[in-house]
């Protein structure tokens, strides 16, 4: 191939990827490296409590002792935690009082990747937490929600002023034990949202965080917290986009989830972050720790996430079904392109009695691309009348992808009933020259056909979101044949 | 309109048409008979530009341009339609979205700004009465669990919507009951004008009972080996191919 037309294609790809710009803006770090000193810094720039401090410190001491995992169906290199820069703030030009104090290029950042930082009318049913590196920068809607008692704010602003809270709930669901990653969001996580349902309150809007990361050379370890109440019900949603940068980027984040008798919360997650070129230079490392601990009877959590991002994706929210009668759900469209690495799924574990997991996977991969489900279904002793039903299905474009499923039961009550369904499919050239046929070109068909196998999920979405779900996977898969 | 000279294609290697020459005008209709594997599907196949067939030899200018040059959506954006015999299934793709998608990239190639979605749901409207098909229909994925009737009957629904000039059935009356194939042929008359042909490939007179054809070719080893008017299409009825297998034997 000549050097012009590389460079065409090149250039092809590369412009897919519409959120690979970076901005200018003044940055406050501090050292690269990982020791005491640094999760002290940390825990002072957030002014914390004390309480902050023992929680991070106690995970750093733990996560001494572990290792970077293995075990998945990736190739991952070492990862030298030591030349990370943990921390990366924008400059504050003065104390941050209203939203009108936001940085103007910080708001222009945002406008950019068409996410409000002001309270608008386009997207009037939304609140917003606004991420940017390692500091949350604004927050909408906060005072309207307050009027029924919802809390939602930085995580970093939670700690300080509802410490109560915070200190029951964080770390419950995922113990800084838990694994390598969650050990390390644990010691220095330095944003995220919480968000806290009272009893009885259905939230009015939708909640939802950005999360985006800018400064060069630095990881991201966001943290989030939701606390349904008795009877309350929130549905939240998560985006996330970085810079193109020929270094890989480190993205560690935890998610504990806590539901309440009867509560249910509706999680709903858009990954986009950098997926790397062609090659696979650079790209989001994305280690993800997520999990629900659903311990209210009849309490439901659905996990719903859209994977197109990432250069190695990581994560398998998860669900503890203690309460009887829980309910929880996992769908999931995840697409692999080029030379991307997905190792994704679930895991459902039933405890209560006549608990309830639904399991819908859809693998897409393309390229050089691999893509895994790797799913638990776990009945306990107690989980007396337990039902799963799960599907995995995959889905290749051409021959140089792969495409796996690791499916994993156990069940120790004999009472449980669980299915699994998979399918393994192409698009057939007879699919595309129908299309064809009927005036579609080939990269519009095979949009529309992903996108078909990927409805039962897609449709999970609230609305605005399923919209720039389904083009986010028409784009992800541009020049995937040739 | 359509012009084919010499035409030859293989597919695998093996030669199909083995030199098709055809003139259709502006208006008429014509009808394809012939034995099974004598190449009447493989001639619509190849006209719409299906991968799997190489073309060796000749040539087809559709309305002065170049066919065998164009992409399979660009020959659909010019205006051919194909009929499928075996209409092919888009599992979660629903008819609405697979339709719009289709005329709005045809408004696009005509240099036309894309129907509302209004005015888009406003022509399905009209244009599934004229084949009587259920509305339901529209909302399912793509001939997904269709019965054999309602894929054909959703293959002359799109040819409504889309307006071809150059329509092409294949073998549209195979797999139909009595009721929808009067429904499905009657759907192709009412549509037919002074600006549109057609191409019928059947095996049976009693679809040239609903859509009379102006000739009738048969095909037979990859060519067109006799030309007449409808009266042909009884004549075989009554006899069957074997007298045209033996006169035309290679």
């Amino acid at each position: 191939m000549s050097q012009n037309s590389e460079d065409i294609i090149n250039a092809a790809t590369d412009e897919k990827y519409k959120y690979g710009f970076s901005s200018e803006i003044e940055t406050e770090t501090i050292p690269r490296g990982l020791n005491e000193e640094t999760i002290r810094t940390i825990s002072r720039l957030k002014g914390e409590p004390d309480f902050m401090l023992e929680f991070r410190l106690k995970a750093f001491e733990q996560l001494q002792k572990m290792e970077q995992p293995d075990w998945a169906h990736l190739n991952v290199p070492h990862i030298d935690l030591q030349q990370i820069i943990y921390y990366a703030a924008p400059r504050k030009r003065e104390k941050l009082g209203s939203l009108d104090e936001v940085d103007p290029e910080i708001r222009r950042t945002f406008d950019k990747l068409g996410i409000p930082t002001y309270e608008q009318k386009q997207l009037a049913g939304v609140a917003i937490d606004a991420v940017l590196d390692s500091t949350s920068v604004s927050t909408t809607y906060r005072e309207r929600l307050a009027k029924d008692g919802i809390i939602f704010c930085p995580i970093s602003e939670a700690v300080r002023t509802h410490p109560d809270l915070v200190k029951k709930y964080l770390g419950k669901v995922v113990p800084a034990s838990d694994n390598y990653f969650a050990a390390l969001n644990s010691a220095v996580f330095s944003d995220g949202s919480f968000v806290y349902i009272p009893r009885g309150i259905r939230c009015p809007m939708e909640l939802s965080t950005y999360f985006r990361i800018n400064a060069q050379e630095t990881g991201q370890f966001e943290r989030t917290l939701i606390i349904a109440d008795e009877d309350s019900y929130v549905s939240y949603l998560e985006g996330c986009t970085a810079p193109m940068r020929d270094e890989n980027q480190l993205h560690a984040a935890i998610v504990e989830i806590i539901t309440e008798n009867r509560a249910e919360v509706k999680y709903s997650t858009v990954q986009n972050w950098y997926p790397g070129d062609k090659e696979g230079r650079g790209g989001i490392y994305n280690f993800v720790t997520k999990r629900a601990l659903v311990r209210g009877t009849r309490s439901k959590v659905s996990w719903t996430q859209v994977e197109t991002g990432s250069a190695i994706t990581w994560k398998y929210p998860s669900c503890i079904l203690r309460g009887d009668g829980a309910i929880g759900e996992f769908y999931s469209v995840a697409l692999t392109n080029n030379m991307q690495q997905a190792d994704t799924g679930t895991k459902m574990i039933h405890v209560g009695k006549n608990t309830r997991s639904t399991i819908i996977s859809k693998g897409i991969s393309a390229g050089k691309s691999q893509n895994s489900y790797r799913g638990l279904v776990k009945v306990t002793p107690s989980a007396t009348g337990a039902r799963n039903y799960s599907q995995c299905d995959s889905l290749l474009l051409g021959d140089k992808c792969g495409a796996h499923t690791f499916p994993y039961a156990d069940v120790a009550n004999p009472t449980a009933q669980i299915e699994h369904e998979a399918t393994t499919s192409k698009i057939s050239e007879d699919q595309l020259f129908y299309c064809n046929q009927r005036g579609i070109g080939t990269e519009e068909a095979i949009g529309l056909i992903v996108n078909g196998y990927a409805r039962d999920v897609l449709s999970r979405l609230p609305m605005e979101f399923a919209i720039e779900a389904q083009k986010l996977l028409q784009i992800s898969l541009e020049n995937s044949v040739g | 309109m359509l012009h084919i000279e010499n035409l030859h294609a293989t597919v695998e290697g093996k030669e199909i048409l083995r030199g098709i020459n055809l003139d259709i005008k502006a208006g008429e209709t014509h009808a394809i008979m012939g034995p099974n594997g004598s190449g009447k599907s493989t001639l619509s196949a190849v006209l719409a530009g299906h991968p799997a067939y190489t073309i060796t030899q000749g040539q087809v200018t559709f309305n002065g341009k170049n066919l065998l040059d164009m992409k399979p959506e660009d020959r659909a954006n010019e205006g051919l339609f194909l009929s499928f015999q075996y209409p092919v299934e888009i599992p979660g793709v629903s008819m609405t979205n697979f339709l719009r998608a289709a005329l709005n990239g045809k408004r696009k190639y005509q240099g036309l700004e894309p129907l509302s979605a209004a005015d888009f749901l406003k022509l399905m409207r009209e244009k599934k009465k004229i084949v009587e098909i259920d509305s339901n229909l529209t909302n399912r994925s793509v001939n997904e669990g269709f019965s054999g009737g309602e894929k054909k009957k959703n293959e002359i629904f799109q040819m409504a919507m889309l307006e071809p000039t150059l329509r092409i059935l294949d073998e549209t009356d195979s797999g139909l009951d009595i009721d929808a194939l009067r429904i499905v042929a009657q759907g192709v008359t009412k549509l037919k004008s002074d600006n549109n042909s057609t191409i019928v490939i059947t095996h049976y007179q009693r679809l040239l009972d609903y859509i009379v054809p102006d000739y009738i070719h048969i095909l037979y080893h990859g060519r067109i080996v006799l030309t007449g008017d409808k009266s042909l299409a009884l004549d075989l009825e009554k006899r069957g191919y074997d007298w045209i297998k033996e006169q035309f034997k290679d």
